[in-house]
């Protein structure tokens, strides 16, 4: 049995706590026997320099419309129950979260794999920009690893 | 009318969130290229340079697009989202 989480895509200001998302994809199924979690928080060297902030601005409505998509096709090619991708703006501080992304299937080898395809494809295709902060000014990140 | 989104780098080199232009039923975006030129010539020229990526009403279009009045255009430079 199944039941729809209230929300699955959320481009946020606000932290999160990763452990509230994974009791909450457990709800979208009884037959869930793998959650696989990427978590991407703040760095403090880039390239040779400190970091001392970062921050991150979205094109609202495509942005979310690329996680959702993300989410179906994660859903749909890699067999896995369901998914949840958090992605903060703003700005936020070292060590602080950025990125959620939990997939949840039957076995852990398709969410190991529909996880780490996400956070590539959210690289790749969702609209947003992380500017950094260093003892040198503001810039804004054109290549990411 | 045509609206024209700038986010990140190309914001702060065209000083501005976005422009509106009057371009009748259905443009270019090499048509609306030259427009940006007319205040932003280095956006323009990335534009036709190939250099940045363009949405129309939330999608990635390609090159030859054709744009129609009432769109929602938006140049979009590399995405730095994750980690």
């Amino acid at each position: 049995m199944s039941t729809a989480l209230e929300s699955t895509i959320r481009i946020q200001r606000e932290d999160f706590i990763v452990t509230d998302e994974i009791e909450a994809i457990k709800k979208a199924s009884r037959n869930i026997g793998g959650i696989v979690t990427f978590l991407g928080t703040g760095r403090e060297l880039s390239k040779g320099e400190n970091i001392t902030q970062l921050n991150f601005e979205h094109y609202p409505k495509m942005a979310e419309k690329k996680l959702e998509e993300i989410r179906q096709q994660a859903i749909r090619d890699y067999g896995i129950i369901e998914m949840i991708i958090i992605h903060r703006i703003g700005e936020i501080d070292i060590g602080e979260n950025i990125v959620l992304i939990v997939a949840a299937g039957e076995h852990r080898k398709e969410a190991f794999k529909a996880c780490e395809w996400a956070i590539a494809e959210l690289k790749r295709t969702t609209p947003i920009w992380k500017r950094e902060t260093t003892s040198k000014g503001e810039v804004w990140v054109q290549d990411t690893p | 009318m045509i609206t024209v989104k700038y986010f990140a780098s190309l914001r702060s080199l065209a000083g501005k969130e976005e422009d509106l232009f009057n371009l009748g039923s259905e443009t270019t975006l090499e048509r609306l290229s030259e427009e940006i030129s007319k205040t932003a010539p280095k956006i323009g020229e990335m534009m036709r340079g190939k250099k940045v990526m363009i949405s129309v009403n939330h999608e990635v279009v390609v090159p030859g697009a054709v744009i129609r009045d009432g769109d929602e255009v938006a140049l979009l430079p590399p995405f730095s989202g994750g980690c």
